[in-house]
């Protein structure tokens, strides 16, 4: 790890101009948590870190009307689960900030760095996916939005180009009987990287009975994390049980394509996406009917 | 937390021993004061980095450093060309010989580079940072050449061979040709076709062992000063302050009185921390620098550059009559001994077959270099391997003869007269007594419910070992005493050994106080290994206490005008006819009497301390993900006597979860080229305190007859149970024997996926 220069532009547009003029030498800091580590390892490189938590922007998690919120990237899980509305809206993302490291880890690390990082694994990015999240985007040219499930392109890689920077993530209203829920499997219980992990997300009828519309994300089962998407419009009128639940699952492991590696096997992590299907299902079925009054 | 100290036949009342004063170093610990390998610090210290080979198995063509040399900051630069090279010349170190040859080639590679890691050239700078910079300006041209990392592959005829100059040893005689088997270990008892015959079972199963690492949480770490008078000074974090000195010496052919080695405090070894690595090294930096030179390894290099213990194979046949009498015994073992020769193998061929009394049996054992990096004790090294293929097989005969495989082992267990396979004939031993403790325990009485539970048991042996140990003990004013030992204290020895000479004095453990000295204040002491320290650093901090006895008892006669012979002592007091002195008052009239009074004792105990321990686990096995929880474990062990019984516990809980770590996540991960995929401590699954339970302990006490207070060794045995156990238990929780370590989920739900769909 070589000396390195260290920036902290005050705006967006601070942050966007500086990334620009660096280029690839230079790297976005927010909690820092992956790129500190990666720097000293000599993953990556960068002659300049540029912290964009002095950004207000960036740090901001407000309520923009409606029950919307705008998460910004670089704010810390610690904050994430400590907002109630938050909790009450969004629990698949409450469950991952919670699993993201310690205490010491959420006190830093982000959502949005989470998903800068694309790594297949990262337990907040299938979250994003199943609560059908929009990422705002600043750049030299401008603003632009990319849902989610469409922001990483491969293990490490995503759509951000030079000079662009990940601003926020925009959560939409939900609706109704909602809930969802996001589980990882380890082999231990803690200190340890997802070897598969998913999200479901659901919305029930007034009766809390019947499925009226479901979302399914999948991690560490492909280069990127996957929306399965055959399985959650199966789900759409069927009702909100066990048999349900199953059978979702084994339709979700259509999507996995993983790898053998030191963390699993394809066959186990396939099985485990549709475990880890059935399972999320459920505890969102019970969470969408806790909202009932 | 529950333990039951139970007495053997020991009656013996003690003032000092079986209780649990705070240890002696146990502030310091606690306050962040104590002072490690990385905390040490000298005026004009330099920062030594490791170049290290990418490569599993490739020649070292060339080696160029002029680029790293031109780098401002760049001290020195060491590569093989610095280090002597040594023709076939074997050391002694203690607990075991090793060839000088190998042992320079590890430290720093010379022909070949032989595992990936394999340290291949040095850096001194100014800074860690420059020292790093430096590396990556050295070029090294490697021809690469093909790997192997499994222990049966490299057996074979056509394996890429790693050494042109070994040869396998077959009992005394040498191989014709150059091969990846160095030793081939063969024990006979009995006849075996005879015992196998009369057998109306037989059961013939085999086993796979992953490598795994000690784990200690500090990474290696020596500073070197190679000082201007020519006398090398190291600090370092070792678990033999004189062994280390010993292998530098000899590695850069000095005299060993050239070198002084400082133990520092040391963050656990568990047998990984007795070979150097580092020490040469830094010596040579600090030689060609003329500054002291610190170097720290990373955590990669740690898994990469240092001692795993054997990947192992081992094929167990075991034969018994209906009534649960077993006839016979065969075992093969291939273990991996890394890049070099030497491994684990003997010790694994002897303990095999350690708790059972069979009266016929042959076991073969294979010592048998590859790709990875030389291998080094780990806790009972060899014992774990070999345990959980016999305790394996052992709890499957018990279960098809339909006997309880607490009284199955009653029936075979080794006792005081059985003849192990490999020779020897136990004293006094402590098996039975560990057996009928678990059979009495809480854990084995309640009932286990529930789905997907299962409860295993196994027993386990290690040798324990005596060999040399020195201490001196100063007499003060105050009545205290100040005892200096030369064994580094990983497990609270410092306290333990202190206790035995406060026992032996009558007086109080907090009027001890004991200093690990260094290898020029203290007499020759061999490693802290074997788990010897508490028995033979012990006796002689026994052997030392009575030489102050036997000198104060003089001085007690001059202050009373009698003969020395008339004067006795018991707990503290000196008496002579009605005439009474404590030691605290005596020890403040010693300078009236003839001056200062020192004790000093060495000791050079032979014959192992046999230790025998049973572990019984509760699990439960996710049937989703095959995931297993420990739900309860209880440890029993045979301590002999147990000094402070709070360490006792801490070794066997300690050994217990490092079993668990081994039996269910912890392996050594290589890609089809043989490298390392999981080097770090993310991926590299050791147990977190949330994946255990509180481990009970029980401690049994059969004292040992060569010990004057019963003490055996502890440290070792309590991991050698943990796997047979779990995968005993595994087996009643889903009905699949598991015979391959480590049990990971993967692993074992693809085993029960084959059960449910065969």
């Amino acid at each position: 790890m070589d000396a390195l220069e260290y920036v902290a532009p005050k705006s967006v547009e601070e942050a966007v101009a500086c990334l620009a003029e660096q280029g690839e030498g230079a790297r976005p800091l927010a909690g820092g948590t992956d790129i500190l580590v990666q720097l000293r390892e000599g993953l990556k490189q960068a002659r300049v870190i540029v912290d964009i938590k002095k950004a207000p922007e960036l740090t901001a998690l407000p309520e923009t009307g409606n029950g919307e919120f705008v998460l910004g990237a670089a704010v810390p899980c610690e904050r994430i689960y400590g907002h109630a509305d938050i909790c009450r809206s969004f629990p698949a993302l409450v469950d991952a900030a919670r699993i993201i490291g310690g205490w010491q880890i959420q006190s830093r690390a982000s959502i949005g760095g989470n998903l800068c990082n694309s790594s297949p694994a990262a337990d907040g990015v299938p979250p994003l996916l199943v609560h059908g999240v929009t990422c705002e985007i600043a750049g030299p040219g401008g603003r632009r939005q990319v849902p989610a499930a469409e922001f990483c392109t491969g293990v490490g890689k995503n759509v951000l180009q030079p000079g662009e920077l990940l601003v926020s993530l925009r959560f939409p209203t939900t609706l109704g009987l909602c809930g969802s829920a996001y589980e990882r499997f380890i082999p231990r219980n803690e200190m340890d990287i997802a070897v598969a992990g998913a999200a479901s997300w659901v919305q029930l009828d007034d009766s809390g009975e019947t499925i009226t519309a479901a979302r399914i994300a999948l991690g560490a089962i492909a280069p990127t994390p996957v929306l399965a998407e055959e399985a959650a419009e199966w789900l759409v009128g069927q009702p909100a049980r066990e048999e349900s639940f199953e059978e979702a699952g084994q339709r979700a492991r259509a999507v996995a394509n993983p790898i053998n590696d030191k963390r699993g096997t394809i066959d186990y992590r396939t099985h485990l996406a549709g475990v880890l299907t059935r399972r999320t299902l459920q505890r969102a079925v019970e969470r969408a009917r806790g909202h009932r009054s | 937390m529950k333990s039951d100290a139970q007495s053997g036949d020991s009656a013996r009342e003690y003032k000092v021993l079986g209780k649990r004063p705070i240890r002696h170093d146990g502030a310091d610990k606690v306050t962040g004061r104590a002072i490690y390998g990385a905390d040490f610090q000298i005026t004009g210290l330099a920062h030594g980095k490791i170049l290290r080979s990418p490569h599993p198995h490739a020649k070292i063509l060339s080696i160029d450093t002029s680029e790293a040399e031109k780098l401002p900051g760049v001290l020195a630069v060491a590569t093989r060309e610095d280090l002597p090279d040594l023709a076939d010349k074997i050391a002694n170190l203690g607990e075991g010989a090793v060839n000088l040859a190998h042992l320079g080639r590890n430290v720093l590679a010379h022909e070949k580079a032989l595992y990936k890691g394999h340290a291949v050239a040095a850096v001194a700078a100014v800074d860690a940072h420059t020292a790093r910079e430096a590396l990556n300006l050295i070029r090294v041209e490697y021809e690469t050449l093909p790997t192997v990392t499994w222990v049966l592959d490299a057996m074979q005829e056509d394996a890429p061979l790693l050494h042109d100059d070994v040869y396998t040893d077959s009992m005394g005689q040498r191989g014709d040709k150059p091969s990846n088997v160095s030793t081939h270990i063969h024990f006979e008892k009995g006849n075996l076709e005879e015992g196998f015959a009369e057998a109306e079972v037989v059961i013939e199963r085999e086993f796979k062992t992953a490598s795994v690492h000690q784990g200690y949480i500090e990474p290696h770490v020596s500073t070197a000063l190679w000082n201007a008078d020519g006398h090398l000074t190291i600090w370092t974090s070792t678990q033999g302050s004189f062994t280390a000195r010993q292998q530098t010496a000899e590695l850069l052919q000095i005299p060993v009185s050239q070198v002084t080695v400082v133990p520092c405090e040391i963050g656990g070894g568990f047998g990984g921390k007795i070979a150097v690595y580092l020490e040469p090294v830094a010596a040579l930096l600090s030689k060609k620098c003329g500054r002291p030179v610190k170097m720290t390894m990373d955590r990669d290099e740690v898994f990469e550059g240092t001692g795993p213990t054997p990947g192992s194979f081992v094929r167990i046949k075991l034969g018994a009559k209906k009534d649960g009498r077993l006839t016979a015994g065969e075992a093969w073992l291939a273990y991996d001994a890394g890049a070099f020769p030497d491994g684990m193998i003997g010790a694994g061929s002897m303990c095999v077959f350690s708790c059972y009394d069979l009266p016929h049996a042959i076991v073969d054992g294979y010592d048998v270099v590859l790709n990875k990096p030389k291998t080094q004790a780990y806790r009972a090294p060899g014992a774990t391997q070999a345990a959980f293929a016999c305790e394996s097989v052992i709890d499957e005969l018990a279960e098809q003869l339909n006997i309880d495989p607490i009284e199955f082992r009653l029936k075979n267990a080794a006792k005081e007269g059985t003849r192990r396979v490999d020779g020897p004939v136990y004293p006094r031993v402590g098996l039975i007594e560990t057996l009928e403790a678990a059979r009495s325990s809480d854990h084995w009485k309640s009932p286990l419910e529930g789905p997907h539970r299962g409860r295993g048991i196994a027993s386990g042996y290690w040798f324990n070992i005596g060999l040399k140990s020195s201490a001196a003990a100063n007499v003060n004013a105050d009545g205290t005493v100040t005892l200096i030992e030369g064994s580094t204290d990983i497990g609270g020895t410092r306290t333990s050994v202190a206790m035995q000479l406060a026992e032996t004095l009558g007086i109080s453990a907090e009027e001890v106080h004991p200093q690990v000295g260094d290898t020029d204040s203290v007499g020759y002491t061999d490693v802290t290994g074997g788990s010897r320290v508490t028995f033979a650093t012990g006796l002689a901090a026994y052997h030392a206490g009575l030489d102050i006895l036997r000198q104060m008892k003089e001085r007690a006669a001059i202050l009373w005008e009698c003969d020395a012979e008339k004067v006795t002592v018991e707990e503290g007091t000196f008496r002579a006819d009605d005439k009474a002195i404590s030691f605290q008052e005596l020890a403040s009239r010693l300078h009236e009497t003839g001056g200062p009074v020192v004790g000093r004792a060495t000791v050079d105990p032979a014959g192992p301390t046999n230790g025998f321990g049973t572990h019984i686990v509760d699990v439960e096995v996710d049937p989703d993900t095959a995931k297993v929880t420990i739900l309860r474990y209880t440890a029993i062990q045979d301590a002999g006597k147990a000094i402070h019984p709070s360490y006792v516990e801490g070794q066997m809980q300690g050994g217990a979860v490092q079993g668990i770590g081994w039996a269910l996540n912890e392996e050594y991960f290589f890609d089809d080229s043989g490298r390392m995929q999981n080097a770090s401590f993310l991926d590299y699954r050791i147990p977190t305190c949330l994946d255990v339970p509180m481990i009970d302990t029980i401690i049994v006490e059969v004292p040992n007859p060569a010990h004057p207070y019963g003490v055996r060794g502890v440290g070792e045995t309590p991991i050698v149970p943990p796997p047979a156990a779990i995968a005993n238990a595994v087996y009643r929780a889903t009905g699949v024997r598991m015979r391959e370590l480590p049990m990971s989920p993967p692993r074992l739900w693809a085993e029960i996926s084959r059960h449910e769909s065969a």
